[in-house]
C-alpha cells in the first residue's frame, strides 16, 4: 500500500506475511529471532538509528509481525553499516546484523530494494566486481558507484582522488587474483543461494 | 611460529601505508609475515548483502589455501589487519564450525574447485599478535625514539573487537593502548574507541558517513589527542580524508593526524618515513617532529 494521502493508513491482517517471521529466523544466526522482548537496547547503541525510517528494535516487532514489503523497502537495512553493537549489547542474543543481512539479500531478490538508493547500488557493483576478478579496486569501485548513483558527486570528489592517486592509494587498473578458474568453479558450485528456507518468491509477489 | 599475511583488497589500495607499516615492524620484531599466496576478496560486508554463501565461500578459499600451508603443525595463523577482513573471515570460519547446513554447502562447493578446509585456521588481528604474542616489554626493547609527550587517542573501530573477537575486551579494548605505552606515548582515556566510523556510508550516503567520523574526530580534538591512532584501513580513510569536508559541513576547524598503529610503532623503532608509508598521509606525523624527545605539532 503506498503512503499517499487518502490512501488507508491501517494495516489489515490479510496484508501481512505471517510466514515472514519464521523465514527470517531459519538464517544462520536469526535464530534468536523470538526471544527480542522489544527492550529498545539495540536502537539506543545503534549510532545510524536516527537516520533510519525504522529503528532496529522496530524492524524486529515487523518482522514478527509479518510486515513484510514494509521491512524490505525500507531504508533501514542499507543504512545499518554492520558495527554490531546491538549485537554485542542485545541482552537475548539476538544478532540483528545478520537479521539485518538477510532483510537486505531478501530485498535485492524480490526486487524491492530501494533502486537508485547508492548502497545497494555499491553493493551489487562490489558483488560483480569480486565475482569476476576475485579481488576489488577502489577506485574503480567507487567511479562506478558515481556513474550509476550521481555523476556530479564524481566531479566534486575529484580533488580527493586525485591527491590519493598521487599519494598511490588509488588506481583504476583492476586487480585479479590469478587462479580465477578455481574460484568460479567454487561460486558456480553454489549457484543458488538456499540459506532461506523460502516460499517461492514468485507467489508472494502475485499475492501482492 | 610463522605467521601467514592476509592483505585484502585495501591495504593494496588506499591502506598502502597500513601494509608497508605493518611488514616492516614485524620484520624488526623478527617475526616476518608471509602473504598468502593468491588469495581473493574476503567476501566484505557489501558481498555479504547479496549472497551469504557465496560471502562464505569466497571466505573459505581463503582459509584453504591457508590451511594447505600448515605443514605438520596443529593449526596455522592467519594474520587479518583490515578489520573488515578480520571480521568477515574469522565470521566464516565460526559459522563453518557451528552450523553443519553451511558446511554442507560450502565443503562440495571447494570440491569442485580442487579444495578442502578442514577448520584449522586461525583468524587473528595483528593488535592481538602484538599484544599477546610478542607483549609489551618486546616492543620497547626495539624502541629508539621514545613518544614521550605524544598524546595518542587509540581507535579500534567497530569490527575488530566486535563480535567475533575474544582476544580483547568488547567495551573497552585496550591492546592498542599497550603497544602504545610500550613505546612511550600517552594514551587517552575517550568513551568512543569502538564508535562506528561510518564504513562505506562516506562513499554512498555522505551526509551521514561524515556525521559519524565527526562525532569521533571532534571529541579526540577536545581530549586534547595529539594523534588518532587506527587499526583498519576505512577508518582511517574516513578519519583522514573527509577533515576537510567536515570542516565546511559543521564550522569548525579539524585538523587530526590520523595513523595506523604500526606507523607509530615504526616512527618509535626509528624507522624511516619512507618505509612507514607517512608520506601517504594527508594529515602528516614525520619522525621530525618527534625530534627532541617531544611531539611538537605542526
Amino acid at each position: 500500500m503506498p503512503d499517499l494521502p487518502g490512501w488507508r493508513k491501517i494495516k489489515y491482517e490479510e496484508d501481512l506475511d505471517p510466514g515472514f517471521a519464521d523465514e527470517i529466523a531459519s538464517i544462520p544466526g536469526g535464530e534468536h529471532l523470538f526471544n527480542c522482548i522489544q527492550c529498545g537496547t539495540c536502537s539506543g547503541m545503534c549510532p545510524l538509528s536516527p537516520e533510519m525510517d525504522y529503528t532496529p528494535r522496530r524492524i524486529i516487532a515487523m518482522i514478527r509481525a509479518g510486515f513484510r514489503r514494509e521491512v524490505l523497502s525500507s531504508y533501514t537495512c542499507w543504512l545499518c553499516a554492520s558495527c554490531y553493537s546491538c549485537a554485542v549489547e542485545c541482552p537475548k542474543n539476538v544478532k540483528i546484523t545478520d537479521i539485518m543481512y538477510a532483510a537486505k539479500r531478501l530485498a535485492i531478490r524480490e526486487g524491492v530494494a530501494p533502486s537508485r538508493f547508492p548502497i545497494s547500488v555499491l553493493a551489487r557493483e562490489f558483488f560483480n566486481q569480486v565475482h569476476s576478478k576475485g579481488r576489488t579496486n577502489e577506485g574503480r569501485l567507487i567511479m562506478r558507484l558515481y556513474m550509476k548513483s550521481n555523476p556530479l558527486k564524481a566531479l566534486k570528489q575529484a580533488s580527493m582522488g586525485l591527491k590519493l592517486w598521487m599519494q598511490g592509494r588509488i588506481s583504476i587498473g583492476s586487480e585479479s587474483i590469478k587462479r580465477k578458474e578455481e574460484l568460479h568453479k567454487l561460486l558456480g558450485a553454489i549457484e543458488t543461494e538456499r540459506m532461506v528456507q523460502k516460499r517461492d518468491v514468485v507467489t508472494h509477489k502475485e499475492a501482492r | 611460529m610463522s605467521y601467514l599475511y592476509f592483505p585484502g583488497c585495501s591495504l593494496k589500495g588506499t591502506g598502502r601505508a597500513y601494509e608497508d607499516s605493518m611488514l616492516a615492524v614485524f620484520q624488526a620484531l623478527e617475526t616476518p609475515l608471509e602473504e598468502l599466496e593468491d588469495w581473493n576478496c574476503c567476501g566484505a560486508t557489501a558481498y555479504m548483502a547479496i549472497s551469504e554463501l557465496k560471502a562464505f565461500a569466497l571466505s573459505a578459499r581463503n582459509l584453504a589455501l591457508a590451511e594447505a600451508k600448515k605443514g605438520t603443525a596443529d593449526y596455522i595463523n592467519l594474520i587479518a589487519p583490515c578489520a573488515a577482513c578480520y571480521l568477515v573471515l574469522n565470521k566464516a570460519n565460526k559459522y563453518l564450525r557451528d552450523y553443519p547446513d553451511i558446511r554442507k554447502k560450502i565443503n562440495p562447493a571447494l570440491d569442485a574447485a580442487g579444495l578442502s578446509y578442514k577448520g584449522t585456521v586461525k583468524v587473528r588481528h595483528p593488535l592481538d599478535i602484538l599484544a599477546n604474542d610478542i607483549g609489551g616489554e618486546r616492543i620497547s626493547r626495539l624502541v629508539k625514539k621514545p613518544l614521550k609527550g605524544l598524546k595518542v587517542a587509540c581507535y579500534y573501530g567497530c569490527q575488530i573487537v566486535r563480535p567475533y573477537a575474544d582476544f580483547d575486551n568488547q567495551h573497552n579494548p585496550t591492546s592498542m593502548n599497550i603497544i602504545m605505552k610500550a613505546l612511550g606515548a600517552e594514551t587517552l582515556d575517550w568513551p568512543l574507541k569502538t564508535r562506528c566510523c561510518g564504513g562505506s556510508l562516506t562513499g554512498t550516503v555522505q551526509e551521514t558517513g561524515m556525521r559519524l567520523g565527526y562525532v569521533i574526530l571532534r571529541e579526540a580534538q577536545r581530549r586534547g589527542a595529539d594523534v588518532i591512532a587506527t587499526a583498519c584501513p576505512l577508518c582511517q580513510f574516513n578519519l583522514e580524508c573527509y577533515q576537510k569536508q567536515m570542516g565546511s559541513a559543521y564550522n569548525d576547524k579539524i585538523d587530526m593526524p590520523v595513523a595506523y598503529f604500526s606507523q607509530l610503532m615504526g616512527l618509535a623503532f626509528g624507522m624511516d618515513d619512507k618505509k612507514l608509508g607517512i608520506n601517504r598521509l594527508f594529515v602528516p606525523i614525520k619522525s621530525s617532529q618527534l625530534a627532541g624527545g617531544a611531539y611538537v605539532r605542526g
